[in-house]
């Protein structure tokens, strides 16, 4: 159960040349990790502005109009081009960690223990399959769509 | 904590799945207003889901960065040191996004 195998440090990268399917996963479930909690901040962060909208603070919007605080935080984010690609990438992102999550639970289970190169794979092909198909929900109600 | 991480590992899957899908497909997330969050918030077992998805994805996070630490080969003070900081930091986040859920659902005004 606890054996631990000296591997030397994945993250001196000019090792990546050698890296087998199985270190790729492991150093994109780090990353997409890393990105998430990152978000999950922010995110908090961003939906804090509730507090003082909820409090009846009012700003007015760029058509001149009296919106809280809180949904115009929102919306204003949202019509910016960068943020949708970023929401996108956010996206890959999850999808990503999620499936390959679910590939490290069963794999912890003792299921699909001799095909973890194929099903690492089949995580990277279905992430990039949702995400193309999610791309027109996500660019919605901007430039014009 | 091994199990723990994984217990709400899939408890996230779940639930991450589920917030993407409302608030992107169901609801376009530039339509989120105050007042269409303030309807869901308000719903006690919405509530209660997005709380503990709020703790749970906390815990997964802070847990899974202090792993990837400790992977590194970090030991004694450091390890102590980031294990408070990064312990305060999930205590804040916790504390923080609960007081924003109850002036969401009109709890605290
Ligand atoms: C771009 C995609 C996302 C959008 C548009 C979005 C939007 C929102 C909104 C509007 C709320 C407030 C509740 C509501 O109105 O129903 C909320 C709550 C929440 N979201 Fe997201 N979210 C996104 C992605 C994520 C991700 C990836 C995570 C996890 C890392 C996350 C974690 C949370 C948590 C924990 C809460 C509860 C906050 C609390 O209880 O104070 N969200 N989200």
């Amino acid at each position: 159960m606890s054996q631990s195998y000296n591997r030397g440090l994945v993250e001196d990268f000019g090792r990546w040349k050698e890296f087998s399917a199985g270190m790729w996963a492991w150093i994109f479930h780090k990353f997409t990790g890393w990105v998430l909690v990152g978000y999950l901040f922010t995110h908090i962060a961003v939906l804090s502005t509730a507090i003082p909208a909820q409090q009846g603070e009012m700003v007015t919007n760029s058509a001149g109009e009296q919106v809280d605080v809180y949904t115009n935080t929102l919306t204003l984010l949202e019509s910016t081009f960068v943020v949708r690609l970023l929401e996108v990438g956010l996206l890959a992102v999850a999808v990503f960690h999620i499936l390959n999550g679910i590939r490290l639970l069963l794999v912890d289970l003792g299921i699909g223990l001799e095909s973890q190169d194929k099903t690492f794979y089949a995580s990277l092909v279905l992430t990039g399959a949702i995400v193309i198909a999610s791309v027109p929900t996500f660019m919605a109600g901007i430039g014009g769509a | 904590m091994w199990l723990l991480q994984r217990v709400t590992a899939a408890f996230l899957v779940v639930v991450l799945a589920f917030h993407f899908f409302l608030l992107h497909f169901y609801h376009h997330a530039f339509e989120i207003t105050l007042m269409g969050t303030q309807t869901r918030m308000q719903d006690v077992g919405y509530f209660a889901t997005m709380w503990l998805f709020l703790v749970t994805a906390t815990f997964h996070g802070v847990n899974g960065v202090y792993n990837a630490l400790v992977n590194q080969g970090i030991s004694g003070t450091p390890k102590t040191a980031v294990k408070a900081i990064l312990g305060l930091a999930g205590l804040l986040l916790v504390a923080q996004g609960t007081r924003v859920a109850l002036y969401m659902n009109g709890f605290l005004a």
